[in-house]
């Protein structure tokens, strides 16, 4: 194969025979995905749905593996059916709407032959274009060849993502941070902005009361508040000393 | 040798297809965000098989980026669901009728 130049589309589809096993490991895979994804399209109850989703996501694992991408295959399976689906079931759980909906109903009344009927005709659309039309892709490699490497798929996965796509990568980890700082302020309820520090201090039963905390605005007011925080951890700490019995009282029922 | 490639091309555009059709017709928004998923494995299949078939590693290098952009979405999807859900007490994309002229 080439390295640079223009490749007609055709020429890519043109490769010998399967073997039995291959034949047989694909045909498996590809009926695991279809029933799987029409699962969850026709699942009552949510949760059989993210089930469903599972088995498509397994399925096209085993086609990853058929493919030679075994790094992906494991990172479908550890960060898909590991990470993701947990999130949906938790999330199906937390909100209590594991119950099974009324499929019957329809608002709008043309909509799903609508669908179906635009679906099929994309689908039927790229399946015609894909097999009739003769294409010329781009540069047969860009980013290394991906078979028969030293240190296999990983070791070339590895070497393309931090070489030619190392802006990219760091442009991950900023979208991971952007996400997680997303849910948190989704997740927070409205009206708690201000975490009040008191509930976190111990007054420690008959200790020594703590003062109303000062407004912080001087630093004389911040050394105050800060010893009276001192203040009320030390008279805790004397108290637990003071009183073993009572404070064994209290932690047993 | 392996499947002609073209299988795996037309298996992607068959899941990708069920998963826009899902998309379409169903109505709980916890089931659409699946159906998201299901396309966007489509276009990882799609994206391993070009990378076999052009023996070029960027197409797995691809998938691997929309794994982490699928992992950022749902993260961020389900909080929004979560925060709708408090408010609504639904999870019905019907019912999200507020901005309606």
């Amino acid at each position: 194969m080439t390295t640079a130049g223009l490749v007609p589309f055709h020429l890519l589809l043109a490769t010998a025979p399967a073997s039995l096993v291959d034949r047989i490991t694909f045909g498996i895979g590809a009926t695991i995905v279809v029933l799987g994804a029409i699962g969850v399209v026709i699942s009552r109850n949510p949760v059989h749905a993210a089930l469903m989703l599972v088995m498509t996501l397994f399925g096209v694992a085993v086609l990853f593996v058929e493919q030679g991408a075994n790094f992906l295959a494991a990172v479908q399976v550890i960060v898909y059916a590991g990470a993701i689906v947990v999130l949906f079931l938790f999330v199906i759980m937390f909100l209590g709407v594991d119950r099974e909906e009324n499929l019957g109903d329809e608002p709008l009344r043309f909509q799903r032959p609508l669908a179906a009927a635009l679906v099929i005709l994309g689908l039927v659309g790229v399946l015609l274009l894909g097999f009739g039309a003769h294409w010329s892709t781009g540069p047969q490699s860009v980013a290394g060849p991906a078979q028969n490497q030293h240190g296999g798929d990983v070791a070339a996965l590895g070497k393309s993502v931090f070489t030619t796509y190392l802006f990219p990568f760091e442009i991950t980890a900023a979208l991971l941070v952007i996400a997680v700082v997303g849910a948190v302020v989704l997740a927070r309820r409205p009206g708690t902005t201000e975490v009040d520090t008191d509930d976190f201090i111990d007054h420690g039963g008959d200790g020594p009361p703590t003062a109303e905390p000062a407004p912080l605005t001087t630093p004389e007011a911040v050394v105050e508040s800060t010893e009276s925080v001192a203040r009320a951890v030390a008279g805790t700490v004397s108290g637990a000393r003071e009183r073993p019995e009572t404070e064994t009282q209290e932690v047993s029922p | 040798m392996t499947i002609p490639g073209q299988w795996y091309l037309a298996l992607g555009a068959v899941l990708f297809s069920i998963g826009g059709l899902g998309l379409l017709v169903r109505r709980n928004v916890l089931v659409m965000f699946m159906c998201i998923e299901l396309m966007l494995n489509a276009a990882n299949l799609t994206f391993v098989t070009f990378s076999r078939m052009l023996n070029d590693v960027g197409g797995q290098s691809l998938v691997f980026f929309v794994l982490v952009v699928a992992a950022a979405e749902v993260v961020v999807g389900l909080g929004i669901v979560v925060a709708i859900f408090r408010r609504r007490k639904s999870t019905t994309a019907d019912d999200l009728h507020l901005m309606k002229g």
